[in-house]
């Protein structure tokens, strides 16, 4: 089973390593990058499949240079055979639609075409959910998003999976697509080893993976346009047709709104929380103490 | 018929008894799969800290894992000393001779980084037979088939079957009690460790104990420092850290209503040990365990069916007076059973190879050392309450003590001797009344005072790591009576009585005008000792796959 999946560097969201100017502008230079963290659930589906059907795990970012390190990432955390960066100025200030068509150009430029391409569901900075689906639109094969968990029928070239039905966990079908298929994991998605075997494997490819992870380089393809064949005018800035007309500021959280410190050793201070807590519930404080 | 996987050898646990039985398999070429519960090696395990190799022995660990000295171990022990407490009278004897007994060597060992390192080479072993090592899996019981067991069931992987099963799986084994082999009724066949690991940098370690870096020193500690339980306590040296911990009979910890933390602390804070903990006390991990008394439940046949026991888990569990030993007899046992499964299969008879094991523990003279003659026909008339009684009525009478002077020049020796020692019956006599009469007759008053300030039990919970599997408790209770149950309270090394923070809790419900004593029970601080299994009426099984507590230490 050869494998292929999609993958995106954002800026490290969380906390203490995220850095916002006074704006509450994201400051990209002070903000380490990473993988889309819901890239890590394809990037499992793809390991779980490798597992159990053996072939190979190509993982596949369209992106600057330093890109090279967020393939490196997926490889170390999670598994991976070969990496490719899809790297040209040409494709820089793409939106998902220009970048859907570079990786499908570049999944198309592979030695073997994929049974499964897989992509994470939606990424922390762009949130659109747009690019996989997408770039399906143009490998054309039979598409499944929001998968949960997977299985293969190798002999029928089947893909069983089960999905969230409108992305909601009260509700959960299975549907089952021919081979070769484009599979969109939920955040839901938990690979699942039931055999001493499968984990004995993963035990293995775990190690083998992260072995390489250090000389990552010498797995690592890095394709320009003119490599993957496209044309420059339908990728990077002049190929996408998305505008975008302003930015809104997102409003501050409700949670940060002012409070104050009370040291628990602060017998005063501690008996008007106590009081403030009361009242809120409604009781009476000096009635309570009794008790 | 059945779909199963399957292996041709399980090997539940990878302690010292489950490492060795997977590595002697792995020499004869057998497909094992071992399974591990915890998130690795060593990270469920406690032991006192003493691992032996005897020259009677016919495997030591060291022959099964060469290097495991130089990588796995702390230090050699070169100085083995008893202390004969009275108040703060200490009369001390030097047991180095019945130390080197029977040993090739002894070696203080951390377990944590003992057993992770077992299992990285059993795991690399096991993987060339075409198995190999599972960590976060735990077996939780035995696949039958038309009533035979055919393999173990676990929380994690659907059923395995295998042609021979090792359950190594501990003193709270699941699968010894599944087989029927163990029950964990009687508070007298075991005993009940607890532990602190202690910081010390190796150069302070070589100041305080005058030792050099390839030396290193027991110390066994007995007499009236313990409320009068039944049992002893302990330190061993490492390489940057101290082992310390107390371990008494369990049926005297529940007689007393004792709290084990507080033994523990009464040894950390005695003046003796001032002099070696110094005013810098701090304290890396606190833990527990059971231990099984192997003189009353190891077992003579441990197997059933296709079922080896070894180590712990068959009651493997050598504790004599000053005489500990465990881990040594568990890894004999473990290569025993792979060795008599091989043997039995080559004799085209592998139903045989649990008889076959259990025939080379004896004629291997494990047994023997296990449950030694001595104690067997001694135990009828020296733990007969008359008897005991009178013997130590008569130590403490003016007579007894003349004797003790009279013999001091030959209680040193004595000590020393092995026969004698295995005959140590379990009274009150030779954990405290001997040496409580040979410190308050013999000993020399203590100079050094302790500056020791232990931890609370809070805060010895606080410093613990836990995976809590939330919503589904280990241990459920049967009977909440405090009649049933309420000697855990205090018996459980985690609870204490009136300290909110623990396992188990004595509340008073009152329904129609009554009060009722019962018992609650919340297993988040648990540390998987089994205590309770044994004095409160539950429904003991360890947590799942990497859940519960995970000890950094060992």
């Amino acid at each position: 089973m050869h494998t292929v999946v999609l993958t995106k560097g954002v800026p490290d969201f969380r906390e203490g390593q995220v850095s916002f100017d006074e704006n509450g502008h994201l400051e990209r230079g002070k903000t380490p990058t990473v993988m889309n963290p819901n890239d890590k659930f394809a990037l499992e589906a793809a390991l779980q499949t490798r597992v159990r059907h053996g072939g190979n795990v190509s993982l596949m970012s369209m992106g600057p240079p330093g890109y090279k390190e967020v393939l490196q990432e997926g490889m170390e955390t999670v598994y991976a055979d070969d990496l490719y960066l899809v790297s040209d100025r040409e494709m820089a200030a793409a939106d998902t639609w220009a970048t859907a068509i570079t990786l499908s150009a570049a999944i198309e430029n592979m030695d073997e075409m994929p049974d499964i391409v897989f992509a994470g569901f939606k990424t922390a900075d762009g949130e659109t959910g747009h690019t996989g689906p997408q770039a399906n639109w143009c490998l054309d094969m039979p598409l499944v998003t929001h998968v949960i968990s997977l299985d293969i029928d190798e002999e029928e070239r089947t893909l069983r999976a089960k999905r969230l039905v409108e992305g909601d966990i009260e509700e959960i079908e299975t549907v089952e697509v021919s081979l070769p298929a484009f599979v969109v994991t939920d955040p839901e998605f938990v690979p699942s080893y039931r055999t001493a075997g499968e984990r004995l494997t993963l035990k293995d490819l775990r190690a083998e993976t992260q072995a390489r992870a250090p000389d990552y380089e010498d797995y690592l393809t890095v394709w320009d346009h003119a490599d993957i064949n496209v044309d420059p005018d339908y990728i990077g800035l002049d190929g996408s047709p998305t505008i975008v007309s302003s930015v809104d500021p997102i409003p501050k959280a409700p949670a940060e709104r002012e409070a104050t410190m009370v040291d628990p050793s602060d017998t005063e201070g501690m008996t008007e929380v106590l009081e403030a807590m009361q009242s809120a519930v409604g009781g009476d404080a000096t009635a309570a103490e009794g008790d | 018929m059945s779909e199963y996987e399957h292996y041709e050898a399980i090997v539940v646990g990878t302690g010292p008894g489950g490492a060795a039985a997977a590595a002697t398999f792995a020499n004869y070429g057998i497909e094992t799969l071992v399974l591990e519960r915890g998130v690795e090696g060593g990270s469920k395990n406690v032991s006192g800290g003493l691992i032996y190799a005897e020259e009677s022995a016919p495997y030591t660990i060291d022959d099964l894992f060469p290097g495991f000295r130089e990588e796995a171990s702390e230090r050699p022990i070169t100085d083995y000393q008893i202390h004969n407490i009275a108040g703060d009278k200490v009369e001390s004897y030097d047991l180095t001779k019945l130390h080197e007994h029977d040993t090739e060597w002894s070696d203080s060992v951390l377990r944590r980084k003992m057993d992770s390192w077992l299992e990285d080479r059993v795991h690399e072993r096991a993987r060339e037979t075409g198995g190999g090592l599972l960590t976060g899996v735990h077996v939780n019981g035995l696949l039958r088939e038309e009533g035979k067991i055919i393999g173990v069931t676990t929380d994690e992987l659907d059923p395995i079957t295998a042609d021979v099963i090792v359950a190594a799986d501990g003193v709270n084994s699941e699968l010894a009690r599944d087989a029927g082999l163990m029950d964990w009724d009687e508070p007298e066949e075991w005993f009940q460790g607890v532990k602190a690991v202690v910081d010390m940098p190796a150069d302070v370690i070589a100041e305080r104990f005058d030792i050099d870096e390839d030396e290193g020193v027991a110390h066994l500690f007995s007499g009236d420092l313990f409320q009068g339980v039944r049992g002893g306590g302990f330190l061993y040296t490492n390489r940057e850290t101290l082992s310390l911990g107390t371990v008494f009979h369990l049926d005297s910890i529940v007689a007393e209503q004792a709290e084990p933390h507080e033994l523990l602390d009464a040894m950390l804070t005695h003046p003796l040990l001032g002099q070696w903990l110094g005013d810098d006390y701090t304290e890396l991990e606190y833990s527990a365990k059971l231990v099984p008394d192997s003189k009353k439940v190891a077992l003579r046949e441990p197997h059933f069916g296709r079922l080896l026991v070894v180590g712990d888990a068959a009651g493997q569990m050598q504790a004599q007076g000053p005489i500990i030993k465990g881990m040594n007899h568990a890894v004999t046992a473990g290569a025993l059973a792979a060795e008599a499964y091989a043997e039995a299969k080559a004799r085209s008879e592998p139903e045989k190879a649990g008889s076959h094991y259990a025939k080379k523990l004896r004629t291997e003279g494990v047994m023997q050392k296990l449950r030694p003659r001595g104690y067997e026909m001694m135990r009828g008339i020296t733990e007969g309450e008359t008897v005991s009684g009178v013997v130590d009525s008569v130590l403490k009478s003016s007579v007894g003590r003349f004797g003790i002077r009279a013999m001091s020049g030959q209680l040193e020796r004595l000590y020393n001797t092995p026969s004698l020692t295995s005959m140590i019956p379990d009274t009150q006599t030779p954990y405290v009344t001997l040496p409580t009469v040979i410190g308050e007759e013999l000993g020399t008053p203590v100079t050094g005072t302790s500056s020791v300030t232990p931890p609370s039990l809070e805060e010895r919970i606080g410093d613990l790591t836990y995976d809590t599997d939330i919503g589904k408790p280990h241990i459920k209770l049967l009977d909440n009576s405090y009649e049933a149950s309420g000697a855990a309270v205090s018996a459980c090394p985690v609870s204490a009585v009136g300290f909110g923070g623990g396992c188990y809790r004595e509340e008073v419900v009152r329904t129609n005008g009554s009060e009722e004593r019962v018992v609650s029970l919340d297993t988040q601080p648990c540390v998987e000792c089994g205590t309770c299994a044994v004095v409160a009426d539950t429904d003991w099984e360890h947590p799942r796959g990497n859940k519960g507590v995970e000890f950094k230490w060992g």
